[in-house]
């Protein structure tokens, strides 16, 4: 059940996405997922299925594209692209999230008052 | 924002390619664990150890293609699909249940819609003319019964015109009106054409501008013998002048006068559909406004549009001022004047009546929606098995609740549909039945409103029905379900009790609805078997009015009746056949009326009396009994006495204690001798005694505007019609085609909106009765069916058959007799609200309440006899053996 998990977790892997396809250009599903396990070094351990759930809710906002093509090893497979309107969001949405993540730091490096 | 949208639309496109989109995802996972086991082989692993750890990584492609469904695409919507599909398959399993329950409520969403297409179209929507909320009929208030005493003369009009402020502008249109008055000329054949004198500010008033030409102008009231102008409708035009637009500027002959077509009106204009029901209008003349018009007395009704920010109170406030101010200047006749809304005087008729029903179809949809309850939550209980497998098998308590309510969702959506078919068919019927008389009856139809309403009543219904067994599905303990079959977790003591408060319930609504049946039903009975005064039975009557009865000298007509009468009475087949200008439950007029040697003054003026204009034979003919004295006769001519026959009423009122004949009448138009004593007849309404009545012989005056023949014969009205035409026509071969009809016929008509009432209300009942009678059935039934163990039991530690059936039976009277006495108390405290639709009939009418005490008393006893029968049928040792 895809929608039911926590937002953030949904915000934080679509922002991963993005931002792994704004850096590396097109890629396709399994590579994603190689990718976003090696960067998040296992923090993040969810199945690598989950990525589907993101691409195909990436892809019908259309900040994405998929397109089928052939692989390194010459197998067919489906290879993701970010759109103008995806760089936007990402955008946003990293600035978003550093505007969270300073405010958390903040917060958390008070010093606990005993 | 943009992107939710795109999304949206994508999930719907999902939908509809789930076998493209499964298989994307299929090769893109197949890709996906392909270049995985590579990569693992490249690590060194075996191929084996590989695809195990590819496919640990990926996860289970079972949970993530319906995961991907779920994202992909709107999964409420397919598990409302699923869940419809599995509703229908379950309807298709039990299709005795199924196919009962959409007949009970497509009886009960058909009729509550059909109630509310007339109500909307009758009571709800707006007068189809400009802001009717701001138009106000006004009368006057100052006489007494009767079109005579409710009508103001020309003057008073204008001095109303003229002085009341209240009013942006006031208008006029000529009442006593008369179907066929005119006969039209010039176009194509001769025909009686209905026309009403209209002032000529009537249709700018009420908002209408005409289709073709123009309206009347102010100069074309002062006039005076024939009319300048005519305007048609646009039926008219369009049957006698095809449509064709040069017809504005012709000329037509009315009654041999030629007159101009100046207009023709907008098709939606129709004025008989909210101030004359049934009557179709031709065209409108202007209505003279002359000082010799006013001498034609009281003619006028006028309405009124009220300035801006003024109320109807302030105008009424007015009025009482203005009014007798215009009596104290120019007395004629009393004079007061009466505002009501025009919405008010359209619908105060069937306000009453069409309330009634609302409620009536209140209750039987309660009925209904307490039995379809009893059904649901008995089947329910029954499928408790069935429900506990799917939680055993991991369904959701939700997803249950939401599965049964989805299954009474679609079962009231197929009765809703049904009934939305029956009510279409039932409206449709309606908006023809022109005989009822009934203002706005032809705006009934099934719009979007009227859908609407269906569509609310029918998820009102369903969320009803559906709610009980829902929450029920909710609460299903799987493990003592599974565990003990059928019986075990369905005979809740507060499962019974809820079925036996909605049993009751029923008994107690179906009899308050049985005795607003029974009252109106006995007061129809009641004005059958009335005694009229005449005998409409056997009698025929048809227009004879022709250019020889309508210009001339009083001796001149009288020769064209006394061939018409000869003719007619050779013909054979007629016992008794006369003349009269009109006929019982139509137009009336009044004039007053004194005994000669009594003084009248203005404090207490003579009494005014219905006229009749009447020929010998006509009392014969009708069947109205002569009580003293003699018949008018063909020799009561224009040179002999002028006499005139009173009705027993007036008699008593004028002469109380003498002897009426002989006596002399004032004022009616000069002095006459009494010569005869007739019985009162109905002449209003079936309901209304008739008051004053006089009858002055045809030969003696000209002042009527028709002449209706009227005949007494045995033979069918068809042929017999045809042949009395052709008998009249000998003599008079311009005679226009008229009707032949039965005097039956008017009766039937005065009585139709009353029949029409019964009869609905008498099918809401017979409904209501039977859905009573099954809900008592259907809980015995189900009761015994569980407690078959039970019963098994007691009959085997020594009860007999006959005593266990007693006692339910017993229980049911009891539930039965609590319920009667809710329902019949209700009736007794509101049936007061009825007393406006009731005739002679008590609002606690004790025959109807005992009656219908009995007969439901009756019903509920037979239908828990029924299947308490079956308890004989139990076997002990098989009930026993069973567990």
């Amino acid at each position: 059940m895809g929608e039911r998990r926590s937002e953030i977790l949904q915000g934080t892997l679509d922002l991963m996405v993005l931002q792994t396809l704004a850096v590396m250009g097109p890629m396709h599903g399994y590579g994603l997922a190689k990718r976003i396990e090696q960067m998040s070094e296992d923090a993040l351990r969810v199945n690598q299925g989950t990525i589907y759930l993101c691409l195909i809710r990436l892809v019908q906002q259309r900040w994405i594209t998929a397109t089928w093509g052939a692989s390194d090893n010459n197998r067919r497979a489906k290879f993701y692209e970010i759109t103008r309107a995806g760089r936007r969001q990402l955008a946003a949405e990293a600035e978003n999230w550093e505007r969270i993540a300073g405010v958390i730091g903040r917060l958390l490096r008070l010093a606990p008052s005993r | 924002m943009r992107a939710r949208w795109h999304r949206l639309w994508a999930r719907v496109r999902a939908l509809f390619a789930a076998p493209v989109l499964d298989r994307d995802l299929e090769q893109e996972l197949d890709g996906h664990l392909a270049a995985s086991i590579d990569a693992y082989v490249r690590q060194g692993l075996s191929l084996e150890e590989a695809c195990r750890r590819a496919r640990l990584a990926l996860g289970s492609r079972v949970e993530l293609r319906d995961a991907h469904r779920d994202v992909r695409g709107l999964p409420w919507l397919e598990t409302l699909a699923q869940d419809v599909r599995q509703a229908l398959r379950l309807m298709r399993r039990d299709r005795a249940f199924a196919l009962f329950a959409t007949i009970i409520v497509a009886l009960g969403i058909g009729g509550g819609t059909m109630v509310f297409g007339v109500i909307d179209a009758l009571l709800l929507r707006p007068l189809p003319f400009a802001d009717p909320d701001r138009l106000v009929w006004i009368t006057n208030s100052g006489g007494g019964e009767g079109l005579s005493a409710r009508t103001m003369p020309v003057n008073h009009f204008l001095a109303l015109r003229e002085e009341a402020t209240s009013f942006a502008d006031v208008a006029a249109f000529y009442a006593h009106y008369t179907p066929g008055s005119i006969a039209v000329t010039g176009i194509d054949e001769p025909e009686r054409i209905n026309s009403i004198p209209v002032s000529d500010n009537f249709f700018s008033l009420l908002g209408v501008q005409p289709a073709l030409g123009r309206l009347f102008t102010a100069d074309e009231s002062n006039y005076a013998g024939p009319p300048p102008s005519v305007i048609l409708t646009y039926e008219f035009w369009q049957r006698h002048f095809g449509a064709d637009p040069s017809a504005v500027g012709r000329t037509i002959a009315l009654n041999g006068a030629s007159v101009t077509i100046v207009g023709v009106l907008p098709k939606r204009f129709d004025f008989a559909a909210a101030f004359a029901p049934g009557f179709r209008v031709d065209l409108y003349y202007p209505q003279a406004l002359t000082a010799g018009a006013n001498r034609e007395g009281n003619t006028l009704i006028a309405i009124g549009r009220l300035a801006p920010g003024v109320t109807l109170a302030h105008a009424q406030a007015e009025a009482a001022v203005v009014g007798p101010a215009i009596q104290r200047r120019d007395f004629t006749r009393p004079f007061a004047l009466g505002l009501m809304s025009l919405g008010d005087r359209v619908n105060g008729q069937t306000r009453p009546a069409l309330i009634l029903l609302g409620w009536a179809v209140l209750v039987v949809m309660l009925i209904a929606c307490a039995n379809l309850s009893n059904l649901m939550l008995a089947r329910s209980s029954a499928r408790q098995r069935e429900l506990a497998v799917r939680a055993a098998l991991g369904a959701g308590r939700g997803r249950l609740a939401r599965q049964v309510l989805t299954e009474s969702v679609v079962l009231v959506s197929c009765g809703a549909c049904l009934g939305v078919a029956l009510a279409a068919a039932g409206m449709r019927l309606f908006a023809h039945m022109d005989g009822l008389g009934v203002p706005l009856l032809g705006r009934v139809r099934l719009d979007g409103a009227v859908l609407a309403f269906a569509a609310g009543l029918a998820i009102v219904t369903g969320l009803v029905i559906g709610l009980a067994p829902a929450f029920q599905a909710r609460r299903v303990a799987v493990q003592r379900a599974l565990k003990d079959g059928e019986r075990g977790s369905t005979g809740g003591r507060s499962r019974t009790v809820v079925r036996h408060v909605l049993v009751a319930a029923e008994i107690a609504l179906a009899s308050a609805l049985l005795v607003a049946t029974g009252l109106l039903t006995r007061s129809f009975v009641k004005l059958v078997d009335l005694d009229l005064g005449f005998q409409p039975l056997g009698a025929i009557a048809t227009r004879i009015d022709s250019p020889r009865s309508r210009g001339g000298t009083k001796e001149a007509r009288g020769a064209y009746f006394d061939d018409a009468l000869g003719r007619l009475r050779a013909m054979g087949g007629i016992e008794a056949a006369g003349l009269t200008d009109v006929l019982p439950l139509g137009r009336n007029r009044s004039w007053s009326v004194g005994a000669r040697g009594r003084a009248y003054t203005l404090q207490s003026p003579p009494p005014d009396a219905f006229v009749r204009v009447i020929t010998d034979g006509y009392l014969p003919a009708m069947g109205i009994p002569l009580r003293a004295g003699r018949d008018i006769s063909a020799a009561d001519r224009a040179d002999t006495t002028p006499v005139i026959l009173v009705n027993e009423t007036l008699a008593r009122t004028l002469w109380p204690g003498e002897n009426p004949i002989g006596k002399t009448t004032l004022y009616a138009d000069g002095e006459r001798e009494v010569v005869g004593v007739v019985a009162d007849v109905r002449h209003l309404a079936l309901e209304q005694t008739s008051g004053n009545e006089i009858y002055l012989p045809m030969r003696q005056t000209t002042d009527y505007a028709s002449v209706e023949l009227v005949a007494r014969t045995d033979r069918p009205v068809d042929g017999f019609g045809t042949a009395v035409l052709a008998t009249l026509r000998t003599i008079d071969p311009f005679l226009p085609a008229s009707e032949v009809f039965t005097v039956q016929s008017l009766v039937d008509h005065a009585i139709a909106p009353r029949r029409a009432v019964v009869a609905v209300l008498l099918g809401f009942s017979a409904f209501a009765l039977l859905l009573a009678a099954l809900g008592v059935y259907a809980v015995i039934a189900y009761a015994i069916s569980q407690r078959s163990r039970e019963l098994g039991i007691r009959m085997a530690l020594g009860a007999s058959a006959r005593a266990l059936r007693r006692q339910t039976v017993g229980a049911m009277l009891g539930l039965t007799a609590v319920g009667l006495a809710a329902g019949l108390g209700a009736a007794w405290t509101f049936s007061r609200l009825l007393r406006d639709l009731l005739f002679e009939v008590d609002t606690r009418d004790p025959m109807t309440f005992g009656g219908i005490a009995v007969a439901l008393a009756a019903v509920a006893a037979i239908a828990a006899y029924l299947p308490a029968r079956r308890i004989s049928r139990i076997d002990p040792v098989v009930a026993l053996r069973a567990e």
